[in-house]
């Protein structure tokens, strides 16, 4: 980790290289449902909690016969294991994220990155509240270790929901205490993890709410902390081809018009939300 | 396939000096309108995107007289070897590109060339009329695959109504007018041939190709707009094809692109007649695309054509 890394928008954006690089997996973790590759990454210089990466495999992505996955995908960063490295969380949903979490240790792949503005960490005094559904919860456990490191005193357990029990293995990423809620009842709570939200936020309405999950869960979040004038930073996700402002592809309606995700995003306050809910997000 | 190269390693720019239309550049490679948006790069990237500016040029989106939100989401479909995008063509209006983009844009380290598009003659006209005296501005480019609200035709697939736009726009400007042909046309090279009897300086070529995709859950239409255009790897043979017809039937210089991955993709571009070659959705794969693009190039006439040293079957 170089300590000459520049960083933008209030400390919440990190540049990035302006090229793509090749990387390499160090390591492969199976959590339940979901795959955690550890990459080197020497050149990068170290993501804000929220920022995402562009990854594409540099064998047999877009060529050949010119088979999909043809463009890169987006994901969050979500952890900082040591200086030069990242790790990201991957779950096998389509064609790009299979390709992904086939990688092993020793295999390369194309990295651009860190993009796009993480989450704000000035909570002006409130205490933060981290809330995450599947595989949404990766940018939360980067963000839990800053707010680790930086001494926030007792911290409240990050909330997480999942579908089933494999899916929650995934809450292992998080590193400073969690608690779980499955649709199926068969770790945690059984329930949805706004259901937790609405628990904590009934215990101490003072808090700072930093949500990533599914467009749905997202919007439950964004209507209960709206509701009750709890800020809320919520990081979405939509369909992206480049991730640096180039294509234009991946808006999002806000009360301001459409904003390009990867460069105004992705972590939105839930005030310049009418809904979360993102046409063509979660495909 | 050749594994595609690092952008890592390319230190200086590729020196391949070309004369487009008066205008000295470093290299034949330019960015396709619309795909690369380098003030939003450079929040992204900070100076280190100007210092490894990846294109000889610089052609900016499409800029329309009102400002316009673009199509509702979701935008993009991805397809093997390429992309469908229903974009609409967001842009902040002549008045916001005036007072936002073009003093950003000016300070690029390459030409500025403005590419325009109205819904009939006169807009097109107030378009080149406004930037026609801009000394931060070396050239225009017509975006004609858009309808005529007058006619209901699409100005650029039809010979008379380029002619006529062509005619119209002409005498405002000494900067070279390019007018960028749409593939969506009976005969491209009729509208050509059309283009450069109006007074075009330059053609470029070509645009996305229409298509659509439906959403495998529902059935129904995937993207916002119903249908958008394709790009990428999957329309490079087309565009081969619409650069060599065209590049027959006129004597003006052509900006080839479509599909372009590789020095090898747009040297084919050039020996069809190109004077440039774009890059397009290549850049979303790698924001440095265009430069690696050049530097292959560059190494290619280096090393003397050597038509055996691809498999001639590779893609
Ligand atoms: C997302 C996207 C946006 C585009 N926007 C514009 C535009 O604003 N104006 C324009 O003239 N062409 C636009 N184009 C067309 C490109 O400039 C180019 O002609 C086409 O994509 C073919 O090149 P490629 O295969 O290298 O992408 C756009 C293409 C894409 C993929
Ligand atoms: S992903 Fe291309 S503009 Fe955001």
């Amino acid at each position: 980790m170089s300590a000459t890394a520049t960083t933008t928008d209030d400390g919440r954006r990190t540049l990035s290289p302006p090229g793509r690089r090749r990387a390499t997996v160090i390591e492969r973790r199976v959590h339940g449902s979901y795959v955690v590759l550890r990459v080197a990454d020497p050149e990068g210089q170290p993501a804000r909690p929220g920022q995402f990466a562009m990854l594409a495999a540099a064998e047999r992505w877009g060529g050949g016969d010119g088979e999909r996955p043809f463009l890169p995908r987006a994901f969050s960063v979500a952890r900082i294991p040591a200086p030069g490295e990242a790790e990201f969380l991957l779950e096998d949903v389509g064609p790009g994220t299979e390709r992904l979490c086939e990688l092993e240790a020793g295999d390369a792949l194309w990295l651009l990155g860190p993009l796009g503005i993480g989450f704000g960490l000035e909570a002006g005094g409130r205490r933060p509240l981290l809330a995450g559904g599947g595989v949404g919860i990766a940018p939360l456990a980067i963000l839990q270790d800053e707010l680790a490191a930086s001494g926030a005193a007792d911290l409240a357990p990050a909330l997480l929901g999942f579908r089933d029990a494999p899916h929650a293995e995934g809450a292992a990423l998080l590193r400073h205490g969690a608690r779980v809620a499955t649709d199926d009842g068969s770790v945690g709570h059984h329930g949805r993890v706004t259901e937790l939200l609405v628990e904590e936020l009934d215990r101490d309405e003072r808090a700072q709410v930093y949500a990533c999950g599914p467009p749905a869960m997202l919007e439950a979040v964004r209507a209960l902390c709206a509701e009750r004038d709890v800020p809320v930073q919520l990081a979405l996700e939509s369909g992206m081809a480049c991730g640096y402002g180039a294509c234009f592809g991946c808006v999002v309606p806000t009360k301001s018009g459409y904003v390009r995700l990867c460069v105004d995003g992705p972590v939105l306050d839930g005030e310049q939300l009418e809904t979360a809910l993102v046409p063509g997000a979660g495909h | 396939m050749p594994a595609i190269g690092t952008g890592a390693g390319i230190d200086a720019t590729p020196s391949l000096p070309t004369t487009f239309c008066g205008i000295e550049l470093a290299h034949p490679i330019v960015n396709g309108s619309g795909t690369f948006d380098a003030i939003a790069a450079r929040r992204a990237f900070g100076d280190a995107l100007v210092e490894q500016f990846p294109f000889s040029a610089f052609v900016s989106k499409t800029v329309t007289v009102a400002p316009r939100e673009g199509n509702p989401p979701p935008r993009l479909w991805e397809l093997p070897g390429g992309l469908i995008n229903s974009i609409g063509l967001p842009n902040k209006g002549l008045d916001g590109y005036l007072t936002h983009d073009l003093p950003e844009l000016a300070r690029l380290p390459v030409p500025l060339i403005v590419n325009v598009m109205g819904f009939t003659r006169e807009e097109v006209a107030r378009l080149v009329d406004a930037f026609a005296e801009r000394e931060e501005v070396s050239a225009l480019e017509l975006n004609v695959s858009c309808p005529n609200v007058e006619t209901g035709l699409i100005m650029g697939a039809d010979p008379g109504e380029t002619a006529k736009l062509v005619e119209r726009v002409r005498p405002l400007t000494a900067k070279p007018i390019i007018v960028k042909l749409t593939p969506n046309a009976t005969d491209p090279g009729a509208v050509a041939e059309a283009a450069e009897a109006a007074g075009a300086d330059a053609l470029s070529l070509i645009n996305t190709i229409r298509g659509m995709a439906l959403d495998p859950r529902t059935r129904e239409p995937w993207l916002g707009a119903g249908t958008g255009g394709v790009s990428g790897a999957t329309v490079r043979a087309i565009a081969l094809a619409q650069v060599q017809e065209v590049a027959r039937r006129v004597s003006l210089p052509l900006v080839a692109m479509g599909g372009v991955q590789r020095g090898r993709d747009a040297d084919d571009l050039l020996r069809a007649g190109a004077t440039l070659v774009a890059v397009g959705t290549e850049s979303f794969r790698d924001p440095l695309a265009g430069r690696r693009v050049a530097a292959e190039l560059a190494e290619l006439r280096r090393e003397g054509s050597n038509p055996g040293a691809d498999a001639p079957a590779s893609t």
